[in-house]
């Protein structure tokens, strides 16, 4: 293999890569908090097309970006209130938000289907952008991808090295204990699933306006999924997750890849590699009964109604 | 509870079930396997029920469901369209040809339209489709002329007799012109994943093709192609928004002829269930209008349209060789429709192999 093609097939990943990373770094951070939202699907659709419809209108990308993280939270808002506020359950919640989301974007982007989207630019830094091979993965790329890796270190940062983010924790593991110690379960879970549901809406907004910028019905394709697969995968750690998303696209991208080249390999196989991965680092995970323990939300998904 | 459950109604609401409730002879309904927002198959599906209503007017009465699967679900929501009163049913997508068969058994009153399929168990089915592999040829010729790296790249969705034609048929294009010429085929697996799609098409232009054909639903090759600025064939839609100075042309879907046709056969009581294989000729396969390449590419493209809309061309007339090297078609020979219908085999010159 060329060293060129090396230089884009790793440029290619990150763009694939980048919107699982924003969506299930969110999806981490609501799950530590005890709250199970399997409405990325939905947060993520609204995000996109929320994202494209603003940057159409306003002529700006960046109004975009803001108008997609502005739209998942809003969404997500939906979400906490049925879960949070009336203890609904979470999964069929989650489901519902999915669903609505999906039908709803289809329905606010009906009059920009056919209509080539503005593109948010890469920022290009002269100099080290020339370095080979890594130059134009690290230092030639979409805002977003900066955005990404900053969010990883922060959300880092954050649960593990702050005293916020061990009340976090807290309320994940043990929502009766935290409630009894004076933390307020539901304010912090409120603003665990708003987090969640801004980073879908930008992982949405991604795909509009990075990845393929254009508004079809039902882009996400299932991407939110994947996120969510994700964040099981990494065992709710951050660090795990970026590796997680880039293993799936370097996977995805190098199908590709070898089909081009006539490599004989099952074009099925190939596309459901990833998944197979998730599932072998599941069964992998899940045997060291020690490490899931350690890092599993003990209350995810329960509903905490408070005694008053 | 209550405000859960009015929000799901308020998603099932969205999902898409339209329907009108005024008073029309005939009920046409639509099933579709994609949104009908993908812009490009359900998209055009649509657009030809709009067609159907616009020409009708008051006689007919449709309703659609979009983003049906494939499969037990297609079933379910074929046989309530049966017992909700519609007259005739299309069903739109490969995959519901059982679930199509199966209802129409129970509904022998109800007139059942499967599009590219083939069974056909009850009279009340019939099968439609397209000979899209016409406008491929052309595609072919286009692109064997435009491509300076003497490749192409094409993206492929499964693996099935009606890709597996296309591919075929832009290849027999491209070698009537180059002999020499090569294809790159790269399978997505998806029939609609606008970040897949556009993944392929990358993969594809960094392994040296210099044009993209697609065989997939969105227009994020056609997109992706623009960027790299090169060249991009569209598919089921004029696409010529997403790249001005990208696409030589595309095969566009119009299936609003055929809807207009079965529906005023039934009003006229004239209806016959039928197995028909339309093209250029019939209206049903047209080629968006020719640009961004130099007039005597475009005459010859102009040319061959003529030639296979006259009948005077048929893409698949021999000799052939297949890719293994042994020969399917002698000179002069024409391929015959259930070959045709199940192709599974690639033509020589092809550089993939074909999943099985």
């Amino acid at each position: 293999m060329s060293f060129e093609m090396a230089e884009a097939i790793l440029l290619t990943i990150a763009t694939a890569a980048t919107p699982l990373l924003i969506a299930a770094l969110g999806e981490l951070v609501v799950e530590r908090s005890g709250v199970l939202n399997l409405g990325v699907e939905g947060m993520m659709v609204m995000g996109a097309v929320t994202g494209f419809a603003a940057a159409q209108l306003s002529g700006s990308p960046w109004i975009g970006v803001l108008a997609a993280i502005v739209a998942g939270a809003v969404f997500s808002m939906l979400f906490a209130f049925l879960t949070l506020s009336l203890a609904t359950n979470q999964v069929a919640t989650g489901l519902s938000l999915t669903i609505l989301g999906l039908g709803l974007s289809g329905m606010i982007g009906e009059s920009f289907i056919g209509t080539p989207g503005l593109k948010l630019q890469s920022w290009v830094i002269p100099g080290l952008s020339e370095i080979p091979l890594v130059g134009k993965f690290l230092f030639a790329q979409d805002p977003i991808f900066y955005i990404s890796i900053l969010l990883t270190i922060c959300v880092w940062w954050f649960i593990f090295r702050t005293r916020a983010g061990l009340t976090l924790r807290a309320v994940g593991d043990s929502h009766g204990s935290a409630h009894a110690l004076g933390i307020r379960v539901i304010r912090i879970r409120y603003l665990a699933v708003l987090f969640g549901g801004a980073c879908a809406g930008l992982a949405g907004g991604q795909l509009s306006l990075v990845y393929t910028p254009q508004w079809v019905e039902n882009m996400t394709a299932g991407r939110g999924w994947i996120a969510l697969a994700l964040v099981v995968f990494a065992s709710w750690l951050p660090w795990r997750v970026v590796a997680g998303a880039y293993l799936f696209g370097a996977v995805t991208i190098a199908q590709f890849h070898a089909q081009a080249q006539g490599i004989a390999i099952p074009s099925q196989f190939l596309s459901a590699l990833p998944y197979l991965a998730t599932i072998v680092v599941l069964v992998l995970i899940s045997s060291n009964r020690r490490m899931t323990m350690r890092n599993t939300p003990a209350s995810l998904g329960k509903p905490f109604v408070p005694e008053r | 509870m209550r405000n859960t459950t009015k929000l799901m109604l308020a998603a099932v609401a969205s999902f898409g079930m339209a329907a009108q409730a005024q008073a029309a002879d005939v009920k046409a309904c639509f099933i579709y396997v994609g949104p009908i927002g993908d812009f490009g198959w359900s998209y055009q599906h649509d657009q030809g029920r709009l067609e159907l209503e616009e020409a009708l007017g008051d006689k007919v009465e449709t309703a659609y469901l979009e983003s049906v699967p494939e499969g037990a679900d297609a079933e379910r929501a074929i046989e309530r369209f049966a017992r909700s009163g519609c007259n005739i049913i299309f069903t739109t997508s490969f995959g519901y040809m059982d679930a199509t068969n199966k209802v129409a058994a129970k509904f022998p009153d109800v007139k059942f339209e499967h599009a590219t399929g083939y069974k056909r168990e009850t009279p009340n089915v019939s099968t439609y489709n397209s000979k899209f592999y016409q406008g491929r040829y052309v595609q072919g010729q286009i692109a064997a002329k435009m491509s300076e790296a003497g490749v192409a790249g094409y993206i492929g969705s499964f693996p099935i007799p009606e890709v597996v034609r296309g591919i075929n048929s832009f290849m027999l294009g491209a070698q009537s012109v180059n002999p020499d010429f090569a294809v790159k085929v790269v399978w997505a697996n998806t029939w609609f994943d606008p970040g897949k799609e556009a993944d392929a098409a990358k993969a594809l232009i960094d392994q040296g093709v210099d044009i993209i054909t697609q065989h997939t639903d969105s227009t994020a090759p056609m997109q992706v192609a623009a960027e790299r600025g090169i060249k991009a064939f569209g598919q089921a839609s004029d696409m010529i928004n997403f790249g001005p100075e990208t696409q030589l042309t595309a095969i566009v879907d119009d299936w609003g002829p055929y809807y207009i046709e079965r529906v005023q056969a039934l009003l006229d009581g004239t209806y016959e269930s039928v197995d028909v294989w339309h093209g250029m000729a019939d209206g049903n396969v047209v080629m968006a209008p020719y640009a961004n390449m130099p007039d005597d590419v475009k005459a010859m493209a102009e040319e061959t349209e003529a030639a296979i809309t006259s009948g005077e061309l048929e893409p698949f007339t021999g000799p052939i060789t297949k890719q293994d090297g042994s020969e399917w078609l002698a000179e002069g020979e024409q391929a015959d429709i259930g070959t045709l219908l199940g192709l599974n085999f690639y033509v020589a010159g092809v550089d993939d192999q074909l999943p099985q």
